[in-house]
């Protein structure tokens, strides 16, 4: 046991002071902060305003296109000769022509510009127009656009968990999301530290180190060490993120007072809103929030604890054993394909089928496989799973990595002491049976 | 005295080859202990055995006495063929895990690292980068590292490759101080001189099968070929049928010849031969290097 909590120790340490976990714990914040404060920094800035001539010969559009931030109208007269060779001498960023058009098929609207025009400036412009069209065409049918409005009806269903212990809002938004962040957190922590571990056993491996280790430490302390020495750096370094993130954040929050902002936005986004959107969206928040604070924390932790850890030693047995089965990085991928394989067919069949059906035969067999199990559980779980299938898939994954574990070590114990042979999975299956 | 290590019909078998066939024998303690043979014969497999990397499949190995048991590596110290260094590591606190692992107290390694990094001339190379080391400095702390723990029973394979002549030569002479303080050294190499320097006894196998053992002049007594080497003045005529001239030259007065002895014939009774004839100036007895038993040994079978 202290032999393991040695190889631990130089595991942790050796990985966590390198110049890269360093930087790498410094530069994850600042990306993430970026990722956050970016698009808000962008939204704040508006854009330069790009004006369009319009030459309208139909005449159902005069004075009608309202300018907004981005796009600002200016009408132009004369023939499209004319409007076209006059566009050309000024700076503008495009000509909207509209011929004499018949309402019922209007065709031959042109766009013309110096630079390509953006998908985004095509699509803004095609849905005034088209809005512009409509309402003359309201118009000349009688019918009032007021009228209208009234008919719209917008329409937000409010869902509820009903069971025996009484009913739950629940809203299917909030426990997707959470699902996810828990099912991608696990995905993501395995791929890139399981892949650390191959790394680490192919280093000892091709430093000719291993021979003189397991002289002295069994090659399970050795790979029980290493796998937990590398959860414990990995682990570090979530927490590390999430501290700076959040000093980040927070720092920024203060200077830039990201609060008034969002007021004012939200301020926008509700001008010219009725007051029935109003309410709608009210209780749409309020059902989001009520829907997180029923979402039951301690389980979702406690169950998210549990299978990162054991999604994590499987998987990291298993890396570690092809890192001791090849002489190289680049020998590894044909073993690492059977392993991946699963993870990333959790992971996309977790964003389409389990979220269309949390409770399906595909969801309840994937949850209970212990190779799919972590991710695919952890998205099952925030809609509420039966505490049976809870307590077999965790047995399951129980018995999984004590078999994978098993099944790693023999091939490590062999594998670690055979130099430049090229091994295929015939004597991988070979290594299992070796006697000690 | 009870020998350090007693093996005792070991067998080792692999998949498709038998890599050990009940080879016996006892490694005295104090001794300088030559674990010979060729490529692919075995030796590494009985060294990974003594070191408990595996196990045999039959038969049993003792250390000073008692049944091979984990603790025991902690007095083994093994120099593989394969070896190297945690490249990232500094010197020095790879050598403290190292020791650690052999379970050593901190303290303690760190006091006998400086006192080895004195002697080999390391020491302002501990707080280095294994990486930064040429070859032949990282080959001195592997030495280190595996003598660090004092242990009783040294295992080095091939422990000359890759040192300078002068290198080789300061880890020969730490490998014969060991010895004097009462460590045992089994030495396993294909540097046939370094064996006839330092070993006391030798083991050779050949085909998983233990075919040589014994302390290195009673293997060479073995294999002496009764021929002599003989020098002198006068013209050398040997008749007497107890005795075969393989090669003579004569100039002018001076003869030298090879002289071989047919059986129960003694060396005192070709010297009595000569001096009655000859003035004998040069008289040594043929003996046959371990170069040459071991080449003698594998191309026999």
């Amino acid at each position: 046991m202290d032999k393991i909590w040695l190889v631990f120790q130089r595991e942790y340490l050796v990985r966590v002071r390198k110049k890269s976990f360093i930087v790498m714990t410094i530069l994850g914040p600042l990306l993430m902060a970026l990722v956050m404060i970016v698009p808000i920094w962008l939204a704040t800035m508006s854009d330069d305003t790009k004006i369009v001539q319009v030459l309208d010969e139909s005449g159902y559009l005069k004075g009608k296109l309202t300018s907004t931030e981005e796009l600002k109208f200016v009408n132009v007269a004369g023939t499209l000769e004319e409007a076209k060779a006059s566009y050309l001498k000024s700076e503008d960023a495009a000509l909207l022509y509209i011929p004499k058009i018949d309402l019922e098929k209007p065709q031959g609207i042109q766009l013309f510009s110096q630079k390509s025009t953006s998908l985004a400036m095509k699509g803004s412009l095609e849905k005034q127009v088209r809005q512009e069209l409509e309402e003359v065409k309201f118009a000349n049918s009688g019918i009032d656009q007021q009228v209208l409005d009234k008919i719209k009806t917008p329409i937000s269903i409010r869902t509820v968990n009903l069971s025996v212990e009484g009913e739950k809002s629940s809203d299917v938004a909030v426990t997707t999301g959470v699902g996810f962040i828990g099912a991608f957190l696990i995905y993501l922590f395995i791929f890139i530290y399981g892949a650390q571990i191959m790394r680490g056993v192919i280093e000892e491996k091709t430093s000719r180190i291993l021979e003189v280790m397991v002289s002295s430490v069994k090659p399970f302390q050795l790979m029980a060490g290493k796998i937990m020495g590398i959860a414990a750096v990995g682990l570090t370094q979530f927490l590390l993120w999430i501290i700076l993130t959040s000093a980040i954040s927070g720092v920024v929050a203060a200077r830039f007072d990201l609060k008034r902002f969002s007021d004012a936005q939200i301020n926008q986004t509700m001008q010219g809103m009725e007051n029935d959107r109003d309410a709608l969206q009210a209780q749409e928040i309020h059902e989001v929030v009520s829907a997180a604070q029923n979402l039951n924390v301690p389980l979702l932790v406690g169950s998210f604890l549990f299978y990162f850890l054991g999604g994590y030693l499987l998987y990291g047995a298993l890396f570690g054993a092809v890192g001791a089965a090849v002489d190289s990085e680049t020998d590894s991928q044909q073993f690492m394909l059977p392993i991946t394989v699963p993870l990333i067919l959790s992971f996309i069949v977790a964003q389409t089928i389990i979220v269309k059906n949390p409770n399906g035969p595909v969801a309840f067999w994937m949850s209970m496989i212990p190779f799919t199990s972590p991710v695919v559980m952890m998205l099952r779980l925030p809609f509420g799973v039966p505490g049976w299938e809870m307590a077999l898939s965790m047995l399951l994954l129980v018995l999984g990595f004590i078999g994978t574990i098993w099944v790693a070590a023999r091939i490590y114990r062999v594998g670690i002491l055979m130099y430049g042979k090229k091994v295929n999975y015939r004597e991988l299956s070979k290594w299992l049976f070796y006697k000690g | 005295m009870q020998p350090i290590l007693q093996i005792q019909g070991v067998s080792k078998f692999y998949e498709a080859h038998q890599a050990l066939n009940q080879v016996s024998f006892d490694v005295p303690k104090g001794s300088i202990f030559g674990l010979l043979g060729p490529n692919g014969a075995g030796k590494t497999s009985l060294i990974r055995i003594i070191t408990q990397i595996t196990a045999p499949d039959e038969g049993r190995v003792f250390f000073e006495g008692q049944p091979l048991q984990p603790q025991h590596v902690q007095q083994i110290g093994y120099l593989p063929e394969e070896r190297g260094l945690y490249k990232k590591m500094k010197v020095g606190e790879q050598l403290v895990y190292l020791a650690r692992l052999r379970g050593m107290e901190k303290a303690d390694a760190v006091q006998r690292i400086k006192v080895w990094a004195e002697r080999l001339n390391l020491k302002e190379w501990l707080t280095k980068n294994v990486e930064d080391l040429s070859k032949g400095m990282q080959q001195k702390v592997q030495f280190i590292a595996t003598v660090l723990h004092e242990p009783k029973l040294l295992i080095l394979d091939e422990p000359f490759s890759g040192f300078d002549p002068v290198n080789a030569n300061i880890i020969r002479d730490e490998i014969l101080k060991l010895r004097e303080q009462g460590c045992t050294v089994i030495f396993s190499t294909h540097r046939m001189e370094s064996v006839e320097q330092m070993c006391d006894y030798i083991v050779m196998i050949n085909q998983s099968q233990k075919v040589l053992e014994g302390s290195v002049r009673e293997v060479k007594s073995r294999y002496t070929s009764h021929t002599y080497q003989v020098e002198g003045t006068g013209k050398l005529m040997i008749t007497s049928p107890d005795f075969k001239v393989l090669s003579q030259k004569q100039h002018g007065n001076h003869f030298q010849a090879q002289v071989r002895l047919e059986p129960q014939v003694g060396p005192n009774q070709l010297l009595r031969y000569l001096i009655e004839r000859v003035e004998v100036q040069h008289f040594q007895e043929e003996v046959p290097s371990i170069h040459d038993i071991f080449v003698q040994t594998v191309t026999q079978k």
